[in-house]
């Protein structure tokens, strides 16, 4: 494998009051992807971001950098650059001396100076708006200006601190696509902090999702989604019906008081487990055809489809998302794929999750 | 509703026709009549053409500038480490203390320090130094105004400090500015409105100083201030007073004009 261009090894970081807000974290970051924290507030995601920018050191641990360990180096001296979750542009300045700003610490000649900065706009597309002050921006103008600061200075890796949560629906949208299509055409390496599960899963190569100051899990968007290594990723990450079951032997799986076919393998005989499936790949059909009988409790309709609320017959509460309209109190079957079924232990750690993924996937 | 607004305002109204324009309207009027009450420019030609009061207004300039500065070099560090103590509260109050008391009081209190038998010289004996007259000297004058007016430099300035937003710090710093960079580049300028507003605080009442001049410059510092104390109290010179008074105000409005001209970039 190539050196990974960041390296955490073994990171904890405490503030004052003792309780750690990162505990243990290793990870690598590879070049030109697009990373994805992804956790709830408070979880640490955003500790990690400013060790990378070097606005907080480690209390144990070592960060590296290209393999050299960064763990003093203060902020100026980084080969990264941060886009703000409040932008933090300066407000004595307009648009063009924002984003000048590094290259004339750099001391970069005027008319190279000039380019990059109307490069730099371009890419953005603000191109024309040099002299505009920030107060005359809208939040979407504000945003790309941040990002324009941010990038005409080359970082390789630039650092993204949940930039469009200020941004309305829409334009938060768009600007996935547009943060997603930027990273592919720089090439450099995104690293971006977000509580947003629909964000992480549009945008990223590889999210790490966080919980309470440790990596949960590590992977696709795909990956995480289809398997979720607890009930913490599978609840976080996508709407999901969660409900307890039996691992009876391998691909055979026990739950709302029958037996299903499942492609898990790997778990102890009779071993308590967790089921996830997901409201999508529930199928509607009738009594007779389904797999499991349901009431259905409330349908809402949510634009692109519906949301089924229903119960089984042992009181399991069941999400469905479909496009077939059903009447609240009628009984109907619920259809699904021995695939749609993903198993998932109790406490069980993330290396031995994937170990136990290879031995039957590989 | 709109009504009842009006009404509450007219307390304020009345203070200030009878204290603020009233007087400013007396004083224009003044300075233009001389000691048997007939219409005269003969106050302004005097103040023009004696270089006794030419003199006299350069000096207050010139004195209020000194104080200014000196403050502004005391009172910007010092502002800066406030934003960055724990308990800046308590250091604020501290700051704030002293102008709670009456000016006189504190100018009566460094007649007891400075002077020949006071805390200063005790000290300076104990080390074996002859005693020294820090009383009525230019630099006991300075240093008296600028312990006064400290505050009111230090706290606009600390108030502009403390809406800084820290993020804009971090962003230059992550741009590659180092600290020093940051502050000239960032920090400073957007302090600037709280120093201007410290200028004003302490320039103005600077300019017409009176009490102290006598108290504690012994009058040996002639200032605006107390050459118009003199035409009105000694000499009953009201017109000549006045037109002191007059050029003080148009003065003071230079120097608000100066210190507030427009927020620049984004700001509008």
């Amino acid at each position: 494998m190539k050196q990974p261009i960041i390296s955490f090894k073994h990171v904890v970081k405490c503030y004052d009051d003792d309780v750690p807000v990162l505990k243990d974290i290793t990870f690598d970051i590879e070049e030109g992807k697009f990373y994805t924290l992804l956790g709830p507030s408070g979880c640490g995601k955003t500790t990690i971001l400013r060790m990378i920018a070097g606005f907080s050191e480690p209390t144990k641990g070592d960060i590296f950098f290209e393999g050299q360990r960064i763990n003093e180096v203060p902020a100026n001296k980084r080969q990264v650059n941060t886009v703000f979750q409040d932008y933090a542009l300066f407000p004595h300045m307009n648009v063009y001396d924002n984003i000048a700003f590094g290259l004339k610490i750099k001391k970069m000649p005027r008319d190279v100076i000039d380019q990059k900065v109307k490069e730099a706009l371009k890419m953005v597309q603000l191109a024309g708006y040099e002299k505009r002050g920030i107060n005359e921006m809208s939040g979407g103008q504000r945003q790309r200006v941040a990002i324009a600061r941010a990038i005409v200075n080359e970082p390789k890796v630039l650092l993204l601190d949940e930039p469009l949560s200020a941004l309305d629906h829409k334009l938060r949208l768009a600007m996935q696509y547009e943060l997603r299509e930027l990273q592919q055409r720089l090439g450099i390496t995104f690293i971006f902090v977000t509580h947003d599960q629909e964000e992480a899963l549009a945008m990223s190569d590889e999210i790490f999702v966080l919980d309470n100051g440790n990596i949960v899990q590590t992977g696709s968007p795909v990956d995480i989604y289809d398997e979720p290594i607890n009930h913490y990723v599978a609840d976080f990450i996508g709407e999901s019906n969660i409900i307890e079951g039996i691992m009876l032997r391998d691909n055979l799986v026990k739950f709302a008081g029958k037996e299903f076919e499942c492609v898990d393998e790997g778990i102890r005989e009779n071993e308590p487990v967790e089921v996830v499936l997901r409201p999508e790949d529930l199928d509607l059909t009738d009594v007779d055809h389904g797999k499991l009988k349901v009431t259905v409790d409330t349908v809402l309709f949510r634009g692109v489809h519906y949301e089924i609320i229903c119960h089984d017959e042992v009181q399991n509460e069941w999400m469905v998302h479909t496009t077939k309209k059903a009447e609240p109190g009628s009984l109907i079957g619920l259809y699904f794929d021995p695939e749609d079924i993903h198993v998932m232990r109790f406490n069980e750690s993330e290396a031995e999750f994937d170990a136990r993924l290879d031995s039957y996937e590989g | 509703m709109k009504k009842y607004n009006t009404l509450f305002a007219i307390p304020y109204f009345i203070w200030l026709v009878l204290f603020v324009i009233a007087p400013v309207i007396l004083i224009f009027g003044y300075s233009f009549l001389d000691s048997q009450g007939h219409f005269t420019l003969a106050n302004y030609a005097t103040y023009f053409a004696s270089g006794k009061y030419l003199m006299m207004t350069f000096n207050s300039v010139w004195y209020a500038f000194l104080i200014t500065l000196v403050t502004l070099i005391v009172s910007y560090p010092t502002a800066y480490f406030l934003t960055k103590l724990k308990h800046r509260d308590l250091w604020l109050l501290l700051i704030i203390l002293p102008t709670w008391i009456n000016m006189l009081l504190k100018a009566y209190a460094f007649i007891g320090i400075f002077g020949l038998h006071g805390s200063i010289n005790h000290f300076l004996q104990f080390f074996g130094l002859a005693p020294h007259q820090f009383l009525f000297t230019d630099v006991g004058f300075m240093v008296v105004a600028m312990y006064i007016q400290l505050p009111f430099m230090i706290i606009p300035i600390f108030n502009g400090l403390e809406e800084l937003d820290n993020s804009l710090i971090r962003a230059s710093r992550d741009l590659g500015a180092n600290a020093w960079q940051t502050f000239t580049k960032v920090i400073f300028p957007l302090s600037l409105e709280g120093v201007k507003s410290g200028v004003q605080a302490v320039f103005i009442p600077s300019l017409s100083f009176f009490m102290i001049t006598r108290l504690i410059g012994g009058n040996r510092v002639i200032t605006l201030g107390t050459a118009i104390e003199e035409h009105f109290l000694v000499t009953q010179n009201w017109g000549m007073g006045s037109t002191i008074g007059v050029v003080l105000i148009i003065a003071m409005f230079i120097v608000m004009a100066l210190t507030s001209e427009r927020k620049k970039g984004g700001k509008r």
